[in-house]
This record gives C-alpha cells, structure tokens and sequence, in this order.
C-alpha cells in the first residue's frame, strides 16, 4: 500500500513541476513582451520607458471597454485597441520626449516616471478602481498535455507572441524602416549623417512599443485580470527582464522574459508564494554580479554607452 | 538657517509642525542620496530598504529585545552599514541602467522579505507599540520636540556633508562623476570613494528610519516600497542633483505639494505628475538649477 502511495505522488509531483512550468511560460511571455517594448526604445533612445508597463495596463483596459459596454466582437477591438495605446504612446513621445533638448538620462528617467503617474492617473479616472475580466479568446475548457492541463488562452498567448516576435524579426531585417531603426540602436549620429530622420525614428519607436505592450495587456486579461495600477509590477518585471537579458538584445529579452517566469511559478508552487516576487529578482542580482551586462548583452558595448 | 529655528515659534500648529518633521525625515535621506548620486554619480533605486532596514531594527530591538532607544539606533546603523557594504560591493561594479536595475531589486528583496517573514517583523500588516525616544526623563513625543531632534539631527548631517564635498574625498567623488575612467588613471582608487559614500548613504537613510520607527510608533512595510525609494530619487532630481541643498529644496517641494493638493481629492495624481513633467522639461538641471540661473541674471543687472 505505501509503496504504491510513494509511486503515486511522485507522478503527481512530475505533473505538479509540469503544471508549474507551463504557468510559468505564459507569465513569462508577457514579461518577454515587455521587456521587448523596452529594448526597442532603449535602442532607438538609450532611454528606459518606466511607463512601459502602464501601456500594457491601458490596453488591456481598452479591450475591456471596447468589449464590455461597447459589444464589438474580439477581432475588431483587438485592432482598434491597440491603435488607441500606440496613438497614447505617440502623444507620450511628442509631449513628454520631443520637447527636450539634450536632457540627462537621469531626467529623462524622472520623466518617463511623471508620464507613469500621469497615464496611471487618467486610467483612474477613464475605468475607476475596479477590477476588470474580459472573456477568454476562445473556450475556457483547458486541454490535457500530458499530465498537465493547459488554457487554450495561455496557447492564444503563446500563439500570438510567436507571431509578434517573428514579425518583429522580419521587420527589422527586411523593411528598410526596420533598417534605419537599427542603424540608429548602433550610431545615433552616424545614422543622422546618412539622411535618417533620427527625431521620426525616435517616435516611431515608442508608437511599436505601445503597440507591443498593448498587444500584451490584451492577451493576458483573459486570465490575470486587468486594473488601473497593475502597470508598475508588470513593467517592473519587464524591465528586470531586458536587463537580464542584456540591455539592447531582443533575443535575450524573450529568453530572460521565460526564464524569470518560470522560475517565479516554480518558487510560488514549490516553495512560497510569499517570495515569488523576490525570487526572480535573486536570480537577476547573482546573473549581473557574475556577468554585469546581462546574460547575452556584450561587455565592450555596454562600456561604450554612457547609461 | 535662522528660519529653521524661528519657525517653530510662529507655527504652533501641530499638524504643520508635523509635516515639516516628516520633511526633516526625508532631507537626511535626501542628503545622503543627493551625495551618492550628484557627487559620485552612482544611482540607486533602493534606498528604500536602508530607511526599512533602520527602521525595523531600531522597532524589533526596542519591542522584542527591550533594549532602549539610543543603543537599537546605534546597532542600526550598524547593521545597515555592514549591509550597505556586502551590497555596495558587486553592485557599484555595474554601471547606468544595470546599477538602476540592482538597486531596484535590492529594495524588492527587501520588502518582499518585510511581508513575508512574518514573525519576525509581523508581516504585511507590521507591528506597533514601539516605544517613544526618552532622554532623561524628557520623552519625545511633542510634535515640537520631534521638530527640534529631527532638524537638529539634519544640520548635523548637512554640515558633516557639505564639509565632505569640500575635502579631498568630495573631489574624488567629482572626479567619478566626471569619468569614471579618467580618476582611475590619475590615480583615484574609484571603487574604495563609491562604496564609502553609498555606505554613508546607506546610513542616513537608517537614521531617518529609527527616527521614523520611534516618532511613529508604528511599522509596516507599505511605507518601504519601491514608489518610496523613486520618490527619494525624485526629490534629489526635482531639487537639482549637482548640489546638497537643491536636494534639501526638491525634499521641501515634494513634501508640501502631496499636503498642498490634499484639497483635490483624485485630481491630486494628475497634478503631481504634471508638476514633475513641467519641472524636468523646463527646468533639467532642477529647482536649484533655475535658482542659480536667476542668481547670476541678478548679479548682472
């Protein structure tokens, strides 16, 4: 009798780590997400967008109202949705950004953070405080992989990242926009000398970031639920991800946006869910002090930037 | 100065005389802060936790171990300083967004540590019942005594600050903001000049915790948070970073305006934030900034 005990639940522990892990890809996803939207303004600008995680925030909200009260069918406010936040993300550049002349990047740090308070507030007052569900993309019965079950919303999330990642990929390695924008990430002035608009590049940047976020906030309603002040923590996390990853590195953000995931969702189910949060962040500090440019940022480029 | 010492006597009122504690709380962070960043260059998204780390100690020390005030304080400062250097030493070694990133994560660690060991530190929720600074058998508890201890403490630390910028350690300090690169090469042992300021930073901003533990009473880690420690930077930026008193004057400004705007109930968010964008566009190098600017067109004139 014990003996067929031990051997039941060290199945039900193989499943339970499975389960974990899964969990663990989608948040991670959404953190990888972010953490993309970051490194593309970072390329285009050397600034961190502390408001990144706020346009994922207003495009989950979006959804929410564009479905809720206003009974559009998913694949029409989908679109419209993410338009709304990128025109939101083009607005914060030329307010908040553009007006500048040679700023410090430290100001612009505090500017990106007024422009989160700012995005923050008017949410507050577009949705109030509440809490808000949107319905899952498709049917809510989860599918057996495995030993473990699994949403189809988490594969509409999966999904739609591998598609954005890989649109992304092609975009900066075929259209000649794409281009300029990585000529910029490698020589602001240099890229200014060959006739790159660098000022247009700068705002087109922020408009793909919003998008991105908006794309995110989108997908992950269904199943986390969306409310005014949940930006910080996912941009947080976004941030520590394209750090992780190595600032500048689109490849290292999706990498280390799953890798933080999964390791949050292994520490909530196997250890406590009370250091969760910290436990990503632990891995982050050990991988910088061995290697202060992130897991796959390169040293000499990072000694070449002034942040 | 003398401003300082005259206010009291016109303003009875305790409720102003306790902002003004509360500013005088902030200014030792502030200063420390503004040294670390203004003068050495050096970010940190973590201050936070040093204010919760003396805090907390002066609080389980004075509740749990029953010791008095003037020796938990002591020991705090202590104890963050001994932290301060085991995290000052990999983390000064990044530069820029990753030294941002680092600190930030310090200060969640932290906090997240706060709410969760719960028996130690009483979890989300806190703990009270701290007892209250006696010297003697004067017990400060007056919002006017807590006003004279918090400011007195203040000066003592600015005069100490300011006497540092001036000696050979604030020019070292200078020459890293400067370049990193180019103190190295003459000869300035840059790493040894950053941890020592972050460490002192580290324990101004334990004072101003045990200061907060005791004339609070009461603890729990909301006051810890990371929009505390982006605060703190704020105050240093609004105010001007390339100087210890633009620090003191963001601290003023950013202590007042939440009080100022109590009267607008919800809009009070969307006024902060656009006070800070206006600040920073128009005014880069800061409050201080415009005051020098004014300064000189005066002096023309």
């Amino acid at each position: 009798m014990g003996n067929s005990y031990a051997i039941e639940s060290q199945e039900m522990s193989t499943s339970i780590i499975l389960q974990l892990i899964l969990s663990g890809v989608t948040i991670g996803s959404i953190y990888a997400m972010v953490a993309l939207g970051f490194n593309i303004i970072y390329n285009s600008t050397s600034i961190i967008n502390f408001a990144q995680g706020e346009f994922v925030m207003l495009g989950g909200m979006f959804m929410v109202s564009l479905v809720g009260p206003l009974n559009l069918p998913m694949w029409v406010a989908f679109p419209i949705a993410v338009l709304a936040v990128t025109l939101i993300g083009m607005a914060f550049e030329r307010l908040c950004i553009h007006p500048l002349k040679m700023p410090s990047v430290l100001s612009l740090i505090i500017i990106t953070i007024a422009g989160s308070i700012l995005l923050k507030g008017g949410a507050m007052f577009a949705w109030g405080k509440e809490t808000f569900s949107l319905p899952h993309f498709s049917t809510e019965k989860p599918i057996l992989l495995l030993e473990a079950t699994i949403l189809p919303q988490t594969v509409w999330i999966l999904g739609i990242i591998g598609m954005v990642v890989l649109l992304l990929a092609l975009f900066f390695r075929f259209t000649i926009v794409g281009k300029a924008m990585r000529a910029c990430a490698a020589n602001r002035p240099a890229a200014s000398l060959v006739g790159i608009n660098v000022k247009r590049i700068v705002l087109l940047s922020f408009a793909l970031s919003a998008a991105i976020g908006a794309i995110a906030g989108i997908i992950i309603t269904p199943i986390s639920l969306m409310d005014y002040e949940r930006g910080a923590i996912l941009g947080l996390k976004g941030f520590g991800a394209a750090v992780l990853g190595g600032l500048g590195n689109p490849m290292g953000a999706v990498v280390a946006g799953f890798l933080i995931g999964i390791v949050e969702s292994l520490c909530a189910g196997l250890i406590s869910s009370h250091y969760k949060d910290a436990v990503g962040l632990v891995v982050l500090l050990m991988v910088l002090f061995i290697k202060p440019s992130g897991l796959f940022g390169s040293a000499q480029v990072s000694k070449l930037k002034k942040f | 100065m003398l401003g300082l010492v005259a206010l009291p006597m016109v303003m009875r009122n305790p409720y102003y005389l306790g902002i003004m504690v509360f500013m005088g709380i902030y200014s030792l962070i502030s200063i420390g802060l503004s040294l670390l960043m203004g003068y050495a260059g050096q970010i940190s998204l973590g201050h936070a936790a040093f204010f919760a780390i003396g805090a907390y100690t002066s609080g389980i020390l004075t509740t749990k171990a029953h010791l008095s005030p003037l020796p938990a304080f002591l020991a705090a400062i202590v104890l963050t300083a001994c932290i301060a250097f085991l995290i000052g030493i990999p983390t000064l070694r990044l530069k820029g967004h990753y030294l941002a990133m680092a600190t930030l994560g310090f200060g969640q660690i932290v906090y997240v540590a706060l709410n969760a060991s719960v028996d130690f530190t009483g979890g989300p929720s806190g703990f009270g019942e701290i007892p209250r600074i006696a010297l003697g058998n004067f017990v400060v508890e007056s919002q006017l005594s807590r006003y004279c201890l918090v400011w007195a403490l203040v000066i003592i630390v600015l005069l100490f600050s300011l006497n540092l910028i001036h000696s050979r350690v604030g020019r070292a300090l200078r020459s890293i903001h400067s370049s990193e690169l180019a103190a190295n090469a003459m000869g300035v042992n840059t790493s040894k000049y950053k941890i020592q300021v972050f460490v002192l930073s580290a324990i101004y901003a334990s004072i101003a915790g045990s200061l907060y533990a005791h004339f609070v009473t009461f603890i729990s880690p909301g006051s810890f948070d990371l929009e505390f420690s982006i605060l703190l930077v704020t105050m240093v930026v609004v105010g001007g970073m390339a100087n210890v008193w633009g620090a003191l004057l963001g601290t003023v400004l950013l202590t007042l305006l939440p009080e100022f705007l109590r009267g607008f109930k919800d809009y009070d968010i969307l006024i902060y934030g656009s006070t800070l964008l206006l600040i920073m566009i128009f005014m880069p190098e800061g409050l201080f900034g415009l005051v020098k600017k004014l300064r000189t067109v005066h002096g023309k004139t």
